[in-house]
C-alpha cells in the first residue's frame, strides 16, 4: 500500500514539476494572499517576498550585489593574503570611496540602510528585491537615501526630479526577472549620472540601434541585460573586469560565438545551460560564415586579440563619459554662493564647484594594452609612491605573448584627487554629509573633508594633503558591434593605426626594424646609382671611340 | 659577324617572365603588409600576396624539376675560371669597347659571374624568402605558434631588399649584349645573337 502511495506520489511530483519548469512564468503574484495588503515599509514586503522565496535571503546574502566586496587571495603582488575586495573598499577617481558618504553612494545597494560603517550584512529584510524585479518601471531608490525609496513624494533638490513613493502592492504584484530598465538604474547610472563611468554602459542600451549594440538592438539579437549575465541562485555572471582582482567567473563572448566566431554558425545550439532556450526561439540562426581567408586569419586572431578590440569600435557612441576629472579645481561658487556649473554647448557639465573640472567625451577612440584578466587594486589605505606619477589606482595586468594576455580596449579615466604626502595614502575625502560634518558639499572645506573621510574609513591621515594625477583602467566590453560596423585591418596595421603605442610584440605594416630598413632603401639607392653611373660612363666610353 | 641562335626554350622563358612579374607583384603587395604605404588596403595586400606567393611556389617548384629534367641546372654550376676577367671586364674592359671574355652559347649560356650570382639567387634568397613566407604565412593562418613574427619578418623584408637590388642589376646588365636590347629580346623570343667564334657545335 505505502509502495503504491509512494509511486503515485512520485508520479505527481514529476508531472507538477516539469509542468512548473515548463512554464516558467506560471506563477501570478497577484493571487497571493500575502502581497494583498498595504506595505508601509519596503522591509515588510520582503518579508512577505522571503516567506515564500526562504532560500533567496540567504543566497543574496552571499553576491557581491550585497557584499560589494568578494574574497581573494591572489591579488597581484599579495598573493596568499586574504584580501576583501570590492566597491566597497577600493578607491577609484570618480567619486574615490564609498567610506563616509555611504548614504549617496548606497542609492545604489541592493540593500535598505547602508548609511555608515554600521550596516547590518545579516539582516534579510534589508535586502531591496524591487530594485532588480520591478517590471513597472515605477520604482526608484531615493538618490540620497541610503538604499530607501522615499516614504513620501520628494523632489530631489540636485536635478529637481520628483521621487515618489512607490507603490509596493502594485509592484509587488509585478515583480519579473530583471529588465534593461532594473539593471539600468544604477548600471547606466554609475559615477554619478548617465554614461559617467564605464564607457560602455549607458541608457542608450534601454532601446539601442544596430550601430550601438547589436545584441541588444531590437533589429539585432533583441537580448536583455540577463541573457549574458545569467544568474546561478541570485549570482549574477560577469564580474566588472576593472574591479574584480581575479580571472574568474567572468562572461566571454566564446560562451556563444565559439571559439571561431568567424568561421562557425552562432552555435547557441550547443550550449547546454539556459542560454539556448533564450536563443532557440528569438535569435535568428546567422547563416554559416563564409570560410576562406579573411575569416580564417580573424579567427586566429582571436587568440590574441579580445573580440571587444575591433567589435567595439568607439565607446560611449551616444552618450558623453567622463575621461578626466580634476578635484583638486573644485570650490568655485556663484555670487549668490551656489557651486559654480560651466556646461559645455550640449549642455553637458565641464566645471562642478562641488567636483571639479571634467572632460568628456563621446564616439572615442579607445585605448589598447595587454590584460590577462587580472586586475591589482589600491585598496583602501594602500602606500602609494607619488614619485611614481600619474598613480595607477587599479594596474591591468598582461603582456604580448603572456598566458590568457590578449589587446583589450579601454577607457582611461585620468585625473586629480587628494593624497597625504606624509602617509604616502590616497585621501579619503567626506564629500556628502550634512553642515557641520566636514562633508565638502555643505562645508567646502578639503582639510576637514579629508579628515572625516579618512577617520570613517579609519587609516591614519598626517593632516596634511595634496594632489596628484591618477589613472584608472576601465576594460571596454559593452556596445558590441557587428563585422560592418567593426574595425577593419588597417585600422591597426599601420605605422600611425590603433594600435601604434601598444607595446611588444610584432604587428605587420605597424613595425619594422628601421635598421633592416635603412640598409634596404640604401641598397637599392646604391643599387640605382651604380648602375646609372655604369651606364653613363659606357655611354661617354662609345660616343668616345665613335668620335676616335 | 654574328649569328641567330635559339637560346632559351619556351618552358625556360615563360618561367622567367612569369617569376618576374610575380616578383615585382609580391613586392608592391609586400611593402604595402610592410606599411611602407597604404595603396590596395592592408587586408587585400595580404590576401593578394599570399596568393602570388604560392603561385611562384608552385613555379619554382616546376622550374626545379624542369630543370633536372633537362640537365640545365649544369648551366648554374660555379666556377671561378675567368671569374676575374669578367669582373675586370664589367669594370674596365666595356668602356673600352672590348669583347666579353667569356662568350654565350647554347653549351654555356651563363658566363661565370652570372653562374655566381644566379646561383646565390637559388640556393640563398630564393629559399631565404620561401622559408620566412612559408612560416610568416603558418603563424598568421596556421598552427605554427611564435611568440612574435619579428625575425621571420625582418628576414622576409631583408630578402625582398636583396631582391629589388638584384632586379635593378638584372635589368641594366640586359643593356650589355650585343646590342642594348637584344638580350630582352632573347628572353622574349628565344633567339639571340652570339658571335660567330662563340658558337661552338
Amino acid at each position: 500500500m505505502s509502495r503504491k502511495v509512494f509511486f503515485f506520489a512520485s508520479v505527481f511530483f514529476l508531472v507538477t514539476g516539469v509542468f512548473a519548469m515548463l512554464s516558467a512564468a506560471s506563477v501570478d503574484h497577484s493571487k497571493f494572499a500575502e502581497l494583498n495588503r498595504s506595505f508601509s515599509k519596503p522591509e515588510e514586503l520582503t518579508a512577505a517576498c522571503l516567506k515564500c522565496h526562504n532560500n533567496a535571503g540567504t543566497d543574496i546574502m552571499k553576491t557581491n550585489h550585497w557584499l560589494w566586496t568578494r574574497k581573494t587571495d591572489k591579488m597581484p603582488g599579495r598573493e596568499g593574503q586574504m584580501l576583501d575586495v570590492g566597491k566597497k573598499n577600493i578607491i577609484n577617481n570618480f567619486c574615490i570611496a564609498v567610506a563616509s558618504n555611504e548614504p549617496r553612494c548606497t542609492s545604489c545597494h541592493i540593500g535598505y540602510g547602508w548609511k555608515d560603517g554600521n550596516f547590518d550584512f545579516t539582516n534579510q529584510n534589508k535586502i531591496d528585491c524591487l530594485v532588480c524585479h520591478d517590471t513597472t518601471g515605477t520604482y526608484e531608490k531615493f538618490p540620497t537615501g541610503a538604499g530607501y525609496p522615499v516614504d513620501k513624494d520628494t523632489v530631489f533638490p540636485e536635478n529637481k526630479k520628483l521621487f515618489k513613493k512607490p507603490d509596493y502592492k502594485f509592484i509587488a504584484h509585478n515583480v519579473g526577472r530583471p529588465n534593461r530598465q532594473t539593471c539600468g538604474s544604477c548600471h547606466f547610472y554609475g559615477g554619478g549620472g548617465n554614461a559617467v563611468k564605464h564607457g560602455a554602459l549607458d541608457k542608450s542600451l534601454l532601446d539601442p540601434s544596430k550601430e550601438i549594440d547589436v545584441h541588444m538592438s531590437k533589429d539585432g539579437g533583441g537580448m536583455t541585460c540577463v541573457d549574458c549575465h545569467e544568474a546561478d541562485r541570485h549570482d549574477i555572471k560577469g564580474q566588472l573586469f576593472s574591479v574584480s582582482v581575479e580571472n574568474k567567473d567572468r562572461l566571454s563572448c566564446e560562451r556563444c560565438h565559439t571559439r571561431n566566431p568567424h568561421t562557425q554558425t552562432l552555435f547557441v545550439e550547443n550550449q547546454p545551460d539556459r542560454t539556448y532556450d533564450i536563443f532557440k526561439n528569438r535569435l535568428y540562426m546567422r547563416e554559416k560564415p563564409e570560410v576562406n581567408f579573411t575569416t580564417r586569419v580573424l579567427d586566429k586572431h582571436t587568440e590574441r586579440i579580445a573580440c571587444q578590440s575591433c567589435h567595439i569600435k568607439f565607446y560611449s557612441t551616444k552618450h558623453k563619459t567622463k575621461v578626466w576629472w580634476d578635484w583638486s579645481k573644485a570650490g568655485q561658487k556663484t555670487p549668490e554662493g551656489k557651486p559654480k556649473v560651466i556646461k559645455d554647448q550640449d549642455g553637458d557639465p565641464i566645471y562642478d564647484g562641488k567636483k571639479g573640472e571634467f572632460k568628456l567625451v563621446k564616439n572615442a577612440v579607445p585605448e589598447y594594452y595587454w590584460f590577462n584578466g587580472t586586475v591589482d587594486h589600491i585598496l583602501v589605505g594602500d602606500k602609494i609612491d607619488p614619485d611614481k606619477r600619474p598613480i595607477q589606482i587599479n594596474r591591468i595586468a598582461g603582456e604580448c605573448g603572456g598566458p590568457d594576455s590578449k589587446i583589450w580596449p579601454f577607457k582611461v579615466i585620468r585625473g586629480k584627487q587628494m593624497f597625504d604626502p606624509e602617509n604616502k595614502t590616497l585621501v579619503i575625502p567626506k564629500l556628502f554629509g550634512p553642515k557641520g560634518s566636514g562633508a565638502y558639499w555643505n562645508d567646502w572645506d578639503w582639510a576637514k573633508s579629508a579628515e572625516a573621510g579618512m577617520k570613517a574609513a579609519g587609516v591614519p591621515y598626517s593632516g596634511k594633503y595634496d594632489w596628484i594625477e591618477t589613472e584608472m583602467h576601465w576594460p571596454l566590453t559593452h556596445l558590441v558591434v557587428s563585422k560592418e560596423n567593426a574595425l577593419s585591418c588597417n585600422d591597426c596595421h599601420s605605422r600611425n593605426g590603433r594600435l601604434a603605442g601598444l607595446p611588444a610584440c610584432w604587428i605587420p605594416g605597424r613595425d619594422r626594424s628601421l635598421f633592416f630598413d635603412i640598409f634596404g632603401i640604401l641598397l637599392i639607392a646604391g643599387s640605382f646609382a651604380g648602375v646609372i653611373v655604369h651606364g653613363a660612363m659606357r655611354y661617354q666610353a662609345a660616343k668616345k671611340r665613335k668620335e676616335d | 659577324m654574328s649569328k641567330k641562335v635559339y637560346m632559351y626554350k619556351r618552358f625556360e622563358r615563360f618561367w622567367h617572365w612569369a617569376q618576374a612579374a610575380l616578383i615585382f607583384f609580391l613586392a608592391f603587395t609586400g611593402f604595402e603588409v610592410h606599411g611602407s604605404y597604404r595603396v590596395l588596403g592592408f587586408e587585400r595586400a595580404v590576401v593578394l600576396h599570399n596568393y602570388a606567393g604560392f603561385t611562384l611556389i608552385t613555379l619554382i617548384a616546376f622550374a626545379i624539376f624542369w630543370h633536372f629534367t633537362t640537365g640545365e641546372w649544369r648551366h648554374y654550376i660555379p666556377t671561378t675560371d675567368k671569374l676575374r676577367e669578367m669582373l675586370l671586364y664589367y669594370f674596365k674592359g666595356i668602356f673600352q669597347g672590348e669583347r666579353k671574355p667569356v662568350g654565350k652559347s647554347q653549351k654555356v649560356k651563363l658566363n661565370p659571374l652570372q653562374r655566381l650570382t644566379y646561383v646565390g639567387y637559388k640556393i640563398a634568397i630564393v629559399p631565404l624568402m620561401v622559408s620566412t613566407g612559408l612560416i610568416y604565412y603558418y603563424v598568421a593562418h596556421g598552427d605554427i605558434h611564435l611568440r612574435s613574427v619579428k625575425y621571420i619578418a625582418i628576414f622576409h623584408a631583408l630578402g625582398a631588399f636583396l631582391l629589388i637590388a638584384f632586379t635593378i642589376i638584372h635589368v641594366y646588365m640586359t643593356t650589355t649584349g650585343h646590342s642594348v636590347t637584344s638580350h630582352i629580346k632573347a628572353m622574349i623570343t628565344g633567339w639571340d645573337e652570339v658571335e660567330d667564334e662563340d658558337i661552338t657545335e
